[in-house]
């Protein structure tokens, strides 16, 4: 396989990705990393380095479009972006350190997670009353997103609790060079109740600095290759983007249980090599 | 439409944010594509190899040896700094941010996202500020 061959498989790959990540709201950053270093052999720190620059491409590209619409929450992502970012350099720093190994078998319990996660129903709690925390009320974290029927008011609490889990989040991004979005939303979500959708399109908000955190990182160990970056960053992008446009009215039950079950795969097999002394 | 009152403004901060975000992401693939172009005319034969991590080589790990290297230009330089760019756009989100909340005169906002852009910087350009 020549450069320009292995160009058009990893942006294919790459869009593929990305296409099913916008679909099923898990993000196509989780998969691209195991499938460079099972399929195509990428050492992880390389796989890593591409992957998390095509976490920023996804994250501001559709950022763009919630920020706009009213579904992000700034405030509440610019508070936690300071755990998030303040991990994600931890998360970096210790890539150095951490044997290939080990980072393996992170990244396979990480995408255990993700398919768990992803192979889950949802509950909404839309219906659900709160007071607001003192500090959300503090920090005027409360807000409105656009329902069917004008906006709709929602409390936030939990505030401390959720940044202590976001610290965690960006640590395991920068480690990972993955966005963790998976567990931004558990702690707007589950933690401080954030309704859903400002949850997750505030955790992709979010996604793009605390990757930038650990960018500079990563650029100056030489994890970022052009060669690699550019067929991944440019799949991930034009598939996310598509899976964006039709993802509103899509059913997505079916998909997200087969996505689910190649996470879990890959998760597997990820460890497998790990533990083998492949990766 | 929104009231003119402090939340005319959080709009008005969220459109710019939108837009600013959507520019940078764009002119940063417009780069990349270029300089993709360029890499596969001149390296698309070679054989690509990954397999054993060497990391990439010292110039296109700083920005002053990227922008060097991408002005000659040379390909691989060229995609980098459209990397750079991409990078940038979020860093670039949270200064914008700094003077939006300091127009709202939300100073506790200010205070917030000053801390972020400090971790921001100082966390690129220590790593990959100089050559």
């Amino acid at each position: 396989m020549n450069v320009a061959e292995f160009s058009a498989a990893v942006f294919l790959i790459s869009a593929a990705a990305g296409f099913l990540g916008a679909l099923t709201g898990l993000g196509g950053g989780v998969v691209i990393t195991p499938v460079l270093t099972l399929l195509f052999h990428v050492d992880i720190r390389y796989a890593i380095g591409a992957t998390l620059v095509s976490v920023i491409a996804t994250s501001s590209g559709a950022a763009a479009a919630f920020v706009r619409e009213g579904f992000s929450n700034v405030r509440i992502g610019m508070f936690l972006e300071i755990a998030t970012a303040s991990g994600a350099v931890i998360g970096a720093l210790l890539t150095s350190v951490i044997p290939t190994s080990s980072l393996g078998m992170i990244f396979g319990a990480m995408l255990l997670y993700s398919a768990y996660l992803t192979g889950r129903t949802h509950q909404d709690g839309a219906s659900r009353e709160q007071r607001p925390g003192p500090l959300a009320v503090r920090l005027k974290m409360n807000s409105t997103y656009p329902g069917p029927a004008g906006p709709v008011a929602y409390a936030v609490r939990g505030v401390k609790s959720g940044f202590g889990l976001m610290f965690v989040a960006g640590t395991v991004s920068g480690l990972l060079g993955i966005g963790s979005g998976a567990l931004k939303v558990i702690a707007m979500d589950r933690v401080m109740r954030i309704p859903f959708k400002v949850s997750t399109t505030t955790s992709n908000f979010m996604i793009g600095v605390t990757a930038a955190a650990s960018a500079g990182f990563y650029l100056s160990r030489g994890y970022i290759d052009p060669g690699l970056a550019m067929p991944v960053m440019l799949g991930v992008l034009a598939g996310s983007l598509a899976g964006a446009r039709i993802l509103v009215g899509a059913k997505t039950r079916a998909l997200r249980l087969v996505f689910a079950a190649v996470v879990g795969v890959l998760a597997i097999e990820m460890i497998y090599n790990a533990f083998a002394g492949r990766i | 439409m929104p009231e003119p009152n402090s939340e005319w403004t959080d709009y008005r901060m969220d459109q710019a944010i939108g837009q600013l975000l959507r520019a940078g992401v764009i002119l940063s693939v417009a780069v990349v594509t270029i300089g993709a172009v360029l890499y596969l005319i001149h390296h698309g034969g070679e054989r690509p190899d990954y397999s054993v991590f060497r990391s990439v080589p010292v110039d296109l790990r700083s920005v002053t040896g990227i922008v060097q290297g991408a002005l000659e230009p040379r390909p691989p330089h060229i995609i980098q700094l459209g990397l750079l760019l991409l990078i940038a756009t979020p860093v670039a989100r949270v200064a914008f941010s700094v003077f939006a909340f300091a127009a709202e005169r939300d100073w506790t906002y200010v205070a917030i996202t000053v801390i972020v852009l400090v971790i921001l910087v100082v966390s690129i350009v220590a790593h990959a500020g100089a050559a």
